[in-house]
């Protein structure tokens, strides 16, 4: 079994779930025209994914392989309802803005994928993590993309962040300019930012490598 | 990807340079015609537009260290540039100008590999950009301000204007035809109504109207367009099909409905519909390899466009119908791919 460390750096990074597998981009993009949507998108999605891993790893032995899949997803769709009708209840003006996409957590192949590929496989502990550790990731992706479609579209960072996190939060709500790239908050800006994301991503584990490559070639020649 | 077709195999003789010189050189007369109609605002924009862009190849060249000098220099940057100028409102204020350029270089053309592999019209992909993001800027249109009239900006109450952008004096601002009929229609009023009240000239093809920088002088930008044919830089089939395809349902639905139908001639000579023939379609990086493929995809465009114009909500389709179309273009080269030279038709006719 992968030792934890590596399951959470999986999660966050190498494999995340935006960036990494290219898994879940319906609502990578349909959300994310402000951090805030984002990130309540991102945790409502962990909450479901741990949920659905500990479930599924639990029942690992129990289910048929012939028909794991309807299985699963039977399971997922009911945790989704769950959440559904907890945000309703609970963070009501924030379902208003999410709710159509919250029904949707439910086919979203990242949580089939983790539960199909990982769950499935592995002990319920670390099934439990490694739902947490992509979660934590896919909010991580989401957040970005809606911070910098926010901050060029509309000028503002996490606005409306008090419906989702409590009056406490306020203070995250920034204004920085009037106006803005109304592109950025239209559907092309999703692609446009998704796809820089993903090159910029690229870049940077290049010239990590790179830089690994160089540092060995001269530890070899000390 | 260039599909290799059988031998012989000749090069054309042209370089890029050459190419874009070329073109360039048939832009010179309407721009400066545009410089003279709208006075030194359009020069400013002009000369933002063109070095942000050159300064942005500079740079993408660099990060993909790709080239030297002489990638820069080859003039396709400053032609992405110069033509995406030709399309912006006269009074923009500067960072239309520079953002316009950098999504044009950086993005829709060095972010695909640059010269050569983008697939979409770096000029159109800025020109949308902008227009979608900033609907407010992008059609502030100004009547003609002649150079030397005395109606218009000096070069520096220009430039003034341009890098802190007050406010447009309304006895300046105006509608272009395409604009003015769609807002008119959205109050219920029909062209009968709206095109005489524009006044006379709209169709002369002089261009003292209303409109982008470089689109009203008609008869010079048929002029360049006529030059590169002759000179052979562009082939006849884009432009006459981009052409046909707008004027012919023009033509019909103008004869079934004038009061809901511009004529043939006014949506030739209106809008970006005759730089975009001659200029914009005819880019060789977008637009497909063979004859019938050009016809087809230059009739698209037209099509597209007259839509856009009559049914949709923007007023001006021109841009949105390249891109369409740019997107249709592997498409359209796969069906229209040539035979091979002793291949195809021999199975076809067994089979």
């Amino acid at each position: 079994m992968k030792p934890y460390r590596t399951i959470v750096k999986d999660g966050l990074w190498d494999n995340n779930m935006v960036a990494g597998q290219l898994l879940a981009m319906c609502p990578a993009m349909a959300v994310t025209a402000t951090a805030t949507n984002g990130l309540g998108m991102g945790l409502a999605t962990t909450v479901v994914l741990v949920a659905s891993n500990v479930l599924v790893a639990s029942i690992r032995q129990l289910v048929p392989s012939a028909v794991r899949i309807p299985i699963f997803i039977v399971l997922i769709a009911t945790l989704v309802t769950l959440v559904d009708m907890a945000l309703n209840a609970w963070l009501h003006d924030l379902y208003k803005v999410l709710g159509l996409f919250i029904a949707l957590i439910v086919v979203n192949c990242g949580i089939l994928g983790r539960a199909e590929s990982f769950a499935s496989k592995s002990p319920i502990a670390a099934s439990a993590v490694d739902g947490l550790a992509m979660g934590l990731g896919f909010t991580l992706s989401l957040v970005a993309i809606g911070s910098v479609r926010e901050l060029l579209g509309s000028g503002s960072l996490f606005s409306q962040a008090h419906l989702l996190l409590g009056p406490a939060f306020a203070f995250l709500e920034m204004k920085f300019f009037d106006g803005g790239a109304l592109l950025m908050i239209l559907p092309p800006g999703g692609f446009i930012v998704l796809g820089l994301l993903l090159a910029g991503k690229r870049i940077w584990e290049a010239r990590r490598a790179e830089r690994r490559r160089n540092l060995e070639v001269s530890a070899s020649a000390a | 990807m260039m599909a290799a077709t059988h031998s012989p195999h000749a090069h054309g003789g042209k370089s890029i340079r050459g190419v874009m010189t070329a073109v360039m050189l048939a832009l010179t007369p309407v721009t400066l015609w545009g410089f003279y109609l709208f006075g030194w605002t359009a020069v400013w924009i002009w000369t933002l537009t063109v070095s942000s862009a050159l300064l942005f190849e500079l740079v993408c060249l660099n990060l993909a260290r790709r080239g030297g000098p002489a990638s820069l220099l080859d003039g396709s940057a400053a032609l992405a540039g110069w033509l995406l100028a030709l399309t912006l409102p006269p009074w923009a204020p500067w960072w239309i100008a520079v953002l316009g350029s950098f999504i044009a270089i950086a993005i829709a053309k060095h972010a695909y590999g640059g010269l050569g592999q983008n697939p979409f019209n770096p000029a159109m992909v800025a020109r949308v950009a902008l227009l979608v993001s900033f609907p407010l800027e992008m059609t502030q249109w100004v009547s003609p301000t002649p150079l030397f009239s005395g109606t218009g900006l000096g070069p520096i109450d220009a430039l003034e204007h341009v890098l802190f952008g007050e406010a447009i004096p309304d006895a300046l601002t105006s509608a272009t035809l395409l604009g003015h009929v769609k807002a008119e229609a959205s109050r219920g009023l029909d062209l009968l109504a709206s095109v005489p009240a524009l006044g006379p000239g709209l169709a002369d093809g002089i261009g003292r109207h209303a409109g982008s920088l470089g689109e009203t002088g008609t008869w010079l930008i048929l002029a360049g367009g006529l030059f590169l044919l002759f000179r052979g830089i562009i082939s006849w089939h884009i432009p006459l099909a981009v052409l046909t395809g707008l004027a012919v349902p023009a033509a019909i639905g103008h004869a079934i409905d004038p009061a809901h139908h511009l004529s043939a001639l006014h949506h030739l000579t209106a809008g970006a519909a005759l730089l975009g023939a001659f200029f914009i379609a005819t880019d060789l990086v977008t637009s497909p390899a063979t004859a019938p493929g050009r016809l087809v995809y230059g009739l698209g465009i037209g099509l597209l466009t007259w839509t856009i114009r009559s049914f949709a909500g923007f007023p001006e389709g021109f841009a949105f119908a390249v891109l369409l179309m740019n997107a249709c273009v592997p498409v359209i080269d796969r069906f229209t791919r040539p035979r091979i030279y002793g291949h195809g038709a021999a199975q076809r006719s067994a089979a």
